[in-house]
C-alpha cells in the first residue's frame, strides 16, 4: 500500500467518520445558536415596525405627550433623551478616561490599587436601581440638585462609568509595552508616552468600550424614575436645571395605558429609541475610523 | 573577578562606568556586581547565554529598569563621571542622552516622519526639523529608500528598515551613547549585515552598547567584548583578546560554542 492511499478515507474506518461528523454537527449547532439571536432581532423589529411605522412622523417627534393618542409625540423624551445622554457623556468620559490611565499608567501595583481595582469590577455588576436610590439620597436631596436633567446625568454617570473605565483599561492595556518603552527611550516623559503614543492607539477601543456603555444609558429607565424623571412633560428642557423625561419612560408610560393607539405609539417611539441608538453607534464607527486611518 | 584596566581609552575618561553594579528583581539577582569601563566612540559587545543578565546591565544605563516595579539597581552606573542613579539626576534626560534600540523593530504606529520627528519634538527641539529628520535619516542608511514617501505608515516598511527607522529615530534626539539589544536578531542575514555596517559607521560619532547572541557578529563588529554568565561579568577585554586568546575557560567554550 502506497503512503498516498492513506489520504483517501477508507470506509471502514469508524473513528474518522465519527470526529468528521462531531465536527460537522458543532458547527451546526454553533450556526443555530447565532441564527436565534439575529432571528430574534428581525422578529421584534418587523413586529415593532407594523405597529410602530406608520406613526413615526414629523409630526409625532415634534409633538408633546398628549391624552389624545392622534396628537401624541415624543418631542419631550427625545429632547430629554439627548440632554441626559449628552451630559451623560460629557461628565462620565473624562472622569473614567482618566481614572483608567491612572490605574493603568500611574498606580503602583500594590494592594491599594488591587482594592480598587476589585470595586470598579464590582461596581460595573450593581443593578442600576441601586444606583438610582444613590442618586436619589445623594443628588436630589443632600446636594438639593431636584429632580433635573443634571440630577438624572450624574445618576447615569455612576451607572456607566465602571464599565467605560474597565474598557478603556483593556485597551490601554492592548498598546504593545514596546511602543512604551520606544518612547520612554526618546525621553519622552510619562505625560508625554500617555498622551503622543498611548492614548491615539487605545482610542478605538477606549470609544468603542464607551458607546457601549452608553447606548445601554440611553436605555435606562430605573435610576431615572428613581431621581424623578417624569412620565409628563409638556415642553422641552432648556437646560440641566430643567425637568426632564426619557425615551424608554415615554414609552412605559404608553404601553400600560389599555388603547391601541397607545401601544403603537408605543411601537413608534421604540424605532425613535432605535433610530437613535443607531445614530450612536454609526457616530462611534466614523469616529473610531477616523483615529484608525491617522494613527 | 574580570580586570576592568584591560580597556585603553587613550588616556581619555572613559563614556560609561559600571561599578559593582547588582540589578534584583524581586529576590533574584539578575545582574552580580558587574564593573566595567566602556570608552567613548568604541562598539563594546555584551555576549552570554540567554537569561545571562546582559540585557538588564545594558538597560541600567538608559534607566529602563525604572519601568519595571520589581527592578532595584545598587552600585553606579556612571555616565560621563556621574552616576545615573543619583538622586539629582533625571532619568528622562537620562534617556535622552544615552538612547536606545530595541531587539524587536517597533516603530510608533505614524509616519516614517513622525516617527522621528517624535523624540526632537517631545524635547522641544526648535530648529529644522526637516533638515534634523532627512540627517537622521542618512545616519541610518535609510534616506535613499524613503525620501520619497516620509509621509507613508512605517508599518508599511520592511523589518530591516523599520529597524533602521528606529535607529534614525534613536539619533534624531542626538545621543551621545547608543544601546542597542540584539538589534539584528529578528532580522533576515541581508537585513543584519546593513545594521552591522551601519554601526560600525555610527562609532565614528557614538559610543555603541551592544547585546548579541551571535558571536560571529560580535567578533565583526565591536572593539572590546564582555562575556556575562548568570549575571557575573566573567571577562572582558579586547575583541581579538576574548576570541583568540581568552584567559577564562568559560569563555573560550561558550565563543568557540561549545556551550550556551
Amino acid at each position: 500500500m502506497s503512503a498516498g492511499s492513506e489520504l483517501i478515507p477508507s470506509r471502514h474506518d469508524e473513528h474518522g467518520r465519527r470526529r468528521k461528523y462531531l465536527g460537522t454537527a458543532f458547527a451546526i449547532v454553533a450556526g443555530l445558536a447565532t441564527v436565534v439571536g439575529v432571528i430574534a432581532l428581525i422578529v421584534l423589529i418587523v413586529d415593532v415596525a407594523i405597529d410602530g411605522l406608520p406613526r413615526v412622523t414629523l409630526e409625532f417627534l415634534n409633538s408633546f405627550a398628549s391624552r389624545f393618542p392622534e396628537r401624541a409625540g415624543v418631542k419631550a423624551a427625545l429632547a430629554g433623551s439627548v440632554w441626559i445622554l449628552g451630559l451623560t457623556t460629557v461628565i462620565s468620559f473624562p472622569i473614567s478616561i482618566g481614572a483608567a490611565i491612572y490605574l493603568e499608567e500611574y498606580a503602583a501595583g500594590n494592594w491599594v490599587t488591587r482594592v480598587i481595582q476589585t470595586n470598579i469590577a464590582n461596581l460595573a455588576g450593581v443593578p442600576s436601581i441601586v444606583y438610582g436610590i444613590l442618586g436619589l439620597a445623594l443628588f436630589v436631596r443632600a446636594l438639593q440638585l431636584d429632580r433635573t436633567i443634571l440630577s438624572g446625568a450624574l445618576t447615569l454617570s455612576l451607572v456607566v462609568m465602571p464599565v467605560i473605565i474597565i474598557g478603556a483599561q483593556e485597551a490601554i492595556r492592548a498598546v504593545p509595552s514596546t511602543i512604551r518603552e520606544a518612547a520612554f527611550g526618546l525621553g519622552a516623559t510619562r505625560w508625554q508616552v500617555v498622551r503622543h503614543q498611548v492614548l491615539p492607539m487605545a482610542m478605538p477601543g477606549i470609544l468603542t468600550g464607551t458607546i457601549l456603555a452608553l447606548s445601554r444609558a440611553v436605555g435606562e429607565t430605573a435610576p431615572l424614575i428613581m431621581v424623578g424623571a417624569v412620565g409628563f412633560i409638556a415642553f422641552t428642557p432648556e437646560g440641566p436645571m430643567d425637568q426632564f423625561t426619557v425615551l424608554p419612560l415615554q414609552i412605559y408610560s404608553w404601553i400600560s395605558r389599555p388603547q391601541e393607539e397607545f401601544r403603537e405609539l408605543a411601537a413608534a417611539g421604540i424605532i425613535v429609541l432605535l433610530l437613535l441608538l443607531l445614530t450612536m453607534n454609526a457616530t462611534a464607527i466614523l469616529v473610531r475610523n477616523r483615529y484608525q486611518s491617522r494613527g | 573577578m574580570a580586570n576592568i584596566y584591560d580597556i585603553d581609552t587613550g588616556g581619555a575618561p572613559p563614556a560609561l562606568e559600571a561599578r559593582d553594579l547588582s540589578v534584583f528583581y524581586g529576590m533574584k539577582q539578575a545582574v552580580k556586581e558587574v564593573s566595567l569601563d566602556v570608552p567613548a566612540k568604541r562598539v563594546v559587545a555584551l555576549v552570554g547565554p540567554s537569561g545571562c543578565g546582559k540585557s538588564t546591565f545594558l538597560r541600567c544605563f538608559n534607566r529602563m529598569n525604572d519601568l519595571v516595579p520589581t527592578a532595584r539597581v545598587e552600585g553606579e552606573a556612571r555616565f560621563g563621571g556621574v552616576d545615573l542613579y543619583g538622586s539629582e539626576v533625571d532619568p528622562v534626560e537620562v534617556r535622552r542622552r544615552i538612547g536606545m534600540v530595541f531587539q524587536k523593530p517597533n516603530p510608533f504606529p505614524k509616519s516614517i516622519y513622525d516617527n522621528v520627528a517624535f523624540g526632537p519634538r517631545v524635547n522641544g527641539f526648535r530648529g529644522d526639523l526637516d533638515g534634523l529628520v532627512e540627517e537622521s535619516l542618512k545616519q541610518s542608511a535609510l534616506w535613499d529608500e524613503v525620501a520619497d514617501r516620509l509621509s507613508d505608515s512605517a508599518y508599511a516598511l520592511s523589518g530591516g528598515q523599520q529597524q533602521r527607522l528606529c535607529i534614525a529615530r534613536t539619533l534624531a534626539v542626538r545621543p551621545d551613547v547608543v544601546l542597542m539589544d540584539e538589534p539584528a536578531s529578528a532580522l533576515d542575514p541581508l537585513a543584519t549585515q546593513k545594521i552591522e555596517e551601519l554601526i560600525y559607521e555610527l562609532k565614528e560619532r557614538y559610543t555603541i552598547v551592544i547585546v548579541t547572541h551571535n558571536m560571529q557578529q560580535a567578533a565583526r563588529i565591536s572593539d572590546y567584548t564582555a562575556f556575562l554568565y548568570m549575571g557575573e561579568l566573567v571577562e572582558y577585554g579586547p575583541t581579538d583578546n576574548i576570541f583568540t586568546n581568552p584567559r577564562e575557560e568559560r569563555t573560550e567554550a561558550y565563543v568557540t560554542g561549545r556551550f550556551g
